[in-house]
């Protein structure tokens, strides 16, 4: 029973990333635009010289490229191509190959991402389970309407607001980047240093907005678990109420914020393209953003393969764990 | 009257999100009565003037004038977000009673193509769109572009209320007196979620304006419309951050914050009319 459900979890995968696939590969064919030919034509007004013979040499490169086979034959090396994960060459930084620059990156984001996502998590879901208990200091109540009000905000625009403040007005923390420059990435206790300090704004932004929707996702399930009967039946036993709190109400309440948070682990690489991109961090979001300015499509269409593949491994992985982390959940059911 | 007034009192969140979202509407009628629409177009201002009498709100490294830019890009953005959020719910809502109240081989595949169409990222789905279509998008094709994707959120959330509701007393007794299948959706069951459909609606138009920002911040909006997010997107292009030039990224931040706040308070107070079980918890 358990190796069919695990079969049927890891099929749906598969679907995903055969999905992903097939969109990177039929989504640029729809467009009719002719890369070789647009790339060929714009060399040739650069030289400045006529575009005699501009057909023939089109024909010759597709020949090459296996363009000119039929659309199946193509489809099929490309899904080879996919599952070996070669994404090809750059086209803006020729030498250097897709996954290559992929790899340099995505230490950058999931360091920055993860970090933040389980930072904003923990400090989200106390203050969430607090928010919720009626013996809490009463002072915490003020923080419900700052809360609400960040999660509302951007990411991204907190970040410009932040670096405002604290890199411009006060020239505490560095502005862009993910290192100084000059600096030799390494691991040094100077880079190290250099390092987190460029990171703390960036992670600021995402942490600051993040916390709110976590503290308000507990809050709610928290109300709802302390509406149980098991709870008023621990109440009438009389047990200390910071037992009933923990064992009582957070750990039944805590489940599907664990949910969420795998969800959101699977989301780290998409999470904060936009903050990247404004701290000019050198991962995922700053690689994408560039490849996007110029116009490299292998780098994007390895870029959005990449993060599906990651996100449906996440949801798998979710899926095989989640019943031994909530036993009212079997395996049987799909 | 009174009524509305007392009931107001009770949901400080709808009146503080019809609040914010009023301003942003005054600004945009007042500023079309008082400015130039046509400033907003480059070489139209000195470059780089900080905010001044001439212009409130400074002028940007390309001549743009930045107070007609806000009254001219806000409405812009707000009508990708509207366009994108009105097809998405609508075709969502469509999706959703359809499956949800005759079941079977269309609710599997509506529903799984909703649950796999979610656990992918919709930027980046939304961004090989984008890089896909051939020259610059229009206002109205961003829109377009965005409306894609922005039909599966509500499709799954709207269908588990259909599940709920048509399992109620008065759908059954409305099928034994024969009434028709659309009969039963439009009589029946729309008019009693028409207060979710709204919230879902707030919701959708929020994350449609949200994910437009990010498309145009990213270098893939319309380059020649003056929106919100095209604006942010010259600001990062000339690194106005770093030179200083703070009123150029001030005005769009202050109207997109005001924007998104609005939004989000009004989700929260039309939530509670929704879903009047909160109002306890509150």
């Amino acid at each position: 029973m358990q190796l069919a459900y695990i079969v049927r979890r890891f099929g749906v995968f598969l679907l995903i990333v055969w999905l992903a696939a097939t969109l990177n590969f039929f989504l640029p064919r729809l467009s009719g635009q002719d890369p070789v030919r647009a790339k060929l034509l714009q060399q040739a007004s650069l030289g400045g010289y006529a575009q005699a013979g501009i057909e023939e040499m089109t024909r010759e490169y597709e020949r090459r490229f296996g363009l000119d086979k039929p659309l199946w034959r193509q489809y099929v090396t490309y899904l080879g191509d996919m599952t070996r994960l070669d994404f090809n060459y750059s086209i803006a930084n020729y030498p250097r190959t897709v996954r290559d620059l992929i790899a340099d990156a995505l230490p950058w984001t999931i360091g920055l991402l993860g970090v933040t996502t389980l930072l904003s998590f923990a400090i989200g879901s106390v203050l969430g389970a607090l928010l919720a208990w009626p013996r809490a200091p009463r002072w915490m109540m003020w923080l419900m309407p700052p809360l609400w009000a960040l999660h509302a905000i951007p990411f991204f625009l907190l970040g410009l607001i932040l670096t405002y403040l604290f890199a411009f007005q006060i020239p505490l923390l560095p502005i862009f980047g993910g290192y100084s420059a000059g600096a030799v990435p390494g691991f040094s206790w100077h880079f190290l240093a250099d390092m987190v300090s460029h990171a703390l704004l960036p992670a600021l932004s995402i942490v600051l907005v993040a916390t709110g929707g976590w503290a308000l996702g507990m809050r709610g399930m928290m109300v709802t678990t302390m509406g149980e009967d098991y709870v008023v039946f621990a109440e009438a036993k009389g047990l200390k109420p910071s037992t009933i709190f923990m064992r009582y109400c957070l750990r039944n309440a805590i489940l599907p914020q664990v949910t969420a948070l795998a969800l959101a682990l699977g989301q780290i690489l998409s999470g904060a393209v936009l903050v990247e991109v404004i701290f000019g961090y050198p991962g995922i979001g700053t690689l994408l953003f560039q490849a996007i300015r110029e116009n490299d499509h292998f780098v994007i269409q390895g870029i959005v393969f990449i993060v599906v593949v990651a996100l449906g491994l996440t949801t798998f992985v979710l899926d095989i764990v989640y019943p031994w982390l909530d036993p009212r959940i079997s395996y049987r059911r799909a | 009257m009174r009524a509305v007034l007392r009931y107001f009192r009770r949901n400080p969140s709808l009146v503080l999100g019809i609040a914010l979202l009023a301003a942003i509407v005054l600004f945009i009628v007042i500023g079309r009565l008082f400015v130039d629409v046509e400033d907003a177009r480059p070489l139209s201002a000195p470059v780089l003037q900080p905010p001044s009498q001439a212009y409130p709100f400074g002028t940007d490294r390309q001549g743009r004038d930045l107070l007609a830019v806000m009254v001219a890009g806000t409405p812009l953005t707000l009508r990708i977000g509207f366009i994108a959020g009105f097809i998405g719910v609508g075709l969502g809502a469509a999706l959703a009673f359809v499956g949800a109240y005759y079941r079977g081989f269309i609710d599997t595949v509506i529903r799984g193509i909703a649950d796999i169409g979610l656990t992918v990222p919709g930027l980046l789905v939304l961004i090989t769109i984008a890089v896909s279509i051939k020259g610059t998008l229009t206002v109205n094709q961003m829109a377009i572009v965005v409306a894609s994707l922005a039909w599966l959120y509500p499709t799954r959330t709207i269908r588990a209320q259909v599940l709920s509701l048509r399992e109620r007393g008065y759908v059954e007794v409305a099928q034994l007196s024969g009434m028709s299948g659309p009969g039963i959706i439009f009589v029946e069951l729309l008019p009693n979620l028409l207060p979710y459909l709204a919230a879902t609606l707030v919701n959708s138009v929020s994350a449609a304006i949200l994910a437009s920002i990010g498309l145009e911040v990213l270098g893939l909006g319309p380059i020649d419309a003056p929106t919100l997010g095209m604006t942010l997107y010259w600001v990062n292009f000339n690194a106005a951050m770093i030179n200083g030039w703070w009123w150029w990224w001030l005005a769009p931040t202050v109207i997109i914050l005001t924007v998104f706040l609005g939004l989000f308070f009004l989700t929260v107070g039309l939530d509670e009319i929704a879903n009047p079980r909160l109002r306890r918890s509150a």
